[in-house]
């Protein structure tokens, strides 16, 4: 008879092996996530662009480190660097964030997650957690190798490396801050739309838009308003934190001393964003 | 013990649009198909029993166990098929069934081991490996049948599975259903707002219209043990109609056919003798089991 037959004869197995709880699920999801993020398992295309901004970013590095050990001349440190590079990293979010869950809500994949014992918080958490990881990498890894051409070259022996990575250290740190405050933002905008252009279009107008109120904003006369001025872009905002954990080694943004009114601000921006994610998946997860 | 068990289940939306109304039903294991119209609450019935929404009033229990307190140990037995597009175009059935997989807690290999068990029992071979995208309504209809499968569930909630088949595709479909709930050992609620279709497939039928229970019974039950047999002759159906009767047939007139009940053994040779007999030319004879739809046709007129 047909071939049908043939493999209906093998029969159907049960399955009674192990099933995993949900940080098992929580990690799935964590690692498709990073996977996607930087298009592993998807088409060539789709590897395009997160590749090009991390051979970019990984390029300015080799440069930078290529110069000091040279010539000395340390044209960016390790926080400086993640200020210069901002603009890849909202391109890398732009393209990145919409992948990540645009993805899902346009082909309407959210039913088979949400029928499986699969929380939104979880789904999300999952999500967000694999964005901060591609946007660190992103940038850590350079300053990896910034700080693997500065050990090398270092003239004061094991003290100097010890030197070097007391600065990495704190620089990764800082790269954390941009990548939580980065995901945060870009996910939240990116989970209004399905679809995934006007989602990059809406994640780098918000970037975008902002920059010009702050550069107004610090043209004022009063000095209270300039050092309160990067609180209205994302990006000079994370500047001023990184001013106030991290006196000596920023770009210098004068915050005087509002560097608190900083740190409370991205606190409630990032808390603010993953809520409001929360409740528009709460409405999503009911189908 | 019962698979479904709900007692004056009534769900309205913000108030004023009830969805389901004081249902009650309990249903046994087997394949059970969930009929009524669009908009009858089908859907929504189907996303109480995952827990996916809480009733306004009422309970509801799903393997003896509450979806609306403990949703996840529901969920872990349950497979969820939806009715409308669900799947990403740009990856591979095997690759996303076996992701599916491990998002119900399968380890990685087994998940990816039952994906290919899952696909393959779907009637899905080496296509698994191409783009969802390039794939036919009936490959993707395949696919989201396997990623139900894929975690061996108790339970099948499908809603809608032939939705844009053609009819080799619909049969298609409806024999592996069929299988799955006979060989495989699964109970499948298949929902549908043909009832000609599912009535072949299933053990018990639920028909809900409007929200409220039509009628919940098995199958057995509801059809009389009597087979029709439908004969159209080009000419001289009131001669043929007139020498039946005759005989003690019951016949009813149907448009140009005539439906005879077979109530006895040799009741199909007394027929094509009649009709040789009276030298008419026959133009089709079809035997039907009694269609369940005709035990509805009563009362949904009177809804209406």
């Amino acid at each position: 008879m047909s071939e049908a037959s043939v493999i209906h004869d093998i029969g159907y197995q049960r399955y009674d092996g192990p099933r995993l709880g949900r940080g098992a699920v929580l990690g799935a999801i964590y690692i498709h996530g990073l996977r996607a993020a930087f298009g592993f398992g998807r088409s060539a295309k789709s590897k395009i662009f997160p590749w090009l901004v991390s051979g970019i970013t990984i390029l300015v590095a080799v440069i930078l480190a290529a110069v000091r050990a040279q010539t000395g001349i340390v044209a960016l440190n390790y926080v400086q660097f993640d200020d210069a590079m901002s603009w890849l990293v909202i391109l890398f979010v732009a393209i990145v964030a919409p992948e990540l869950v645009s993805r899902d809500l346009r082909s309407g994949v959210l039913p088979l997650y949400f029928s499986r014992p699969l929380r939104a918080a979880d789904y999300l958490g999952a999500k967000f957690v694999a964005l901060v990881t591609a946007v660190w990498l992103v940038l850590g890894v350079p300053q990896f190798v910034m700080f693997l051409g500065a050990a090398f070259t270092t003239k004061t022996g094991m003290s100097g490396v010890w030197n070097e990575l007391g600065d990495l250290l704190p620089a990764w740190g800082y790269t954390l801050i941009w990548a939580v405050v980065f995901a945060s933002l870009s996910l939240l905008i990116a989970s209004l739309t399905g679809k995934r252009a006007f989602a990059a279009g809406g994640i780098v107008a918000l970037f975008l838009m902002s920059t010009p109120i702050f550069g107004v904003l610090q043209l004022l006369p009063s000095r209270t308003a300039q050092e309160l001025a990067g609180l209205a872009s994302p990006m000079m905002l994370i500047g001023g934190v990184g001013n106030w954990l991290f006196p000596g080694h920023g770009t210098g943004m004068p915050i005087g001393r509002f560097g608190p009114v900083y740190a409370i601000e991205a606190a409630t921006v990032i808390a603010a964003c993953l809520l409001l994610l929360l409740a528009r998946y709460r409405k999503v997860a009911s189908l | 013990m019962s698979l479904i068990a709900t007692e004056a289940l009534t769900k309205t939306y913000g108030g004023r649009v009830t969805a389901l109304s004081d249902l009650t039903v309990d249903v046994e294991p087997g394949v059970i198909g969930l009929v009524g119209a669009n908009g009858a609450g089908k859907s929504t019935f189907i996303k109480i029993l995952l827990g996916l929404l809480a009733p306004t009033s009422g309970s509801v229990r799903v393997f003896d166990l509450d979806p609306t307190v403990v949703p996840d140990k529901v969920r872990t037995r349950v497979g969820y098929m939806p009715e409308h597009d669900c799947l990403p175009p740009d990856v591979s059935a095997a690759e996303f069934v076996t992701h599916l997989g491990r998002i119900s807690g399968l380890p990685r290999t087994a998940a990816r081991e039952r994906a290919s068990e899952a696909l393959r029992h779907v009637g899905l071979y080496e296509e698994r490996y191409r783009q969802i995208g390039g794939y036919s309504t009936g490959m993707k209809q395949r696919v989201k049948l396997a990623q139900a499968l894929v975690h061996d569930p108790d339970l099948l909630l499908l809603d809608e599975p032939t939705n844009g088949l053609d009819p080799a595709g619909r049969d298609a479909m409806l024999a592996l259903i069929h299988r799955i709930g006979t060989e495989f050992g699964i109970s499948v609620v298949v929902c549908s707002h043909l009832l000609g279709e599912v009535e072949r497939i299933c053990d018990s039928l639920v028909a809900i219209e409007g929200g409220r229970l039509l009628r919940a019974d098995r199958i057995s039950a509801m059809t009389t043990a009597s087979d029709i047999l439908a004969v159209e002759v080009s000419e001289g159906t009131d001669e043929l109609s007139a020498e039946l009767t005759k005989q003690d047939f019951t016949v009813t007139r149907d448009g140009r056919l005539l439906l005879v009940e077979l109530s006895e053994e040799d009741a199909y040779d007394r027929i094509l003798r009649a009709v040789a007999d009276l030298d008419l030319p026959l133009h089709r004879l079809d035997q039907r089991r009694h269609r369940v739809a005709e035990l509805f046709a009563t009362r949904e007129k009177a809804d209406v």
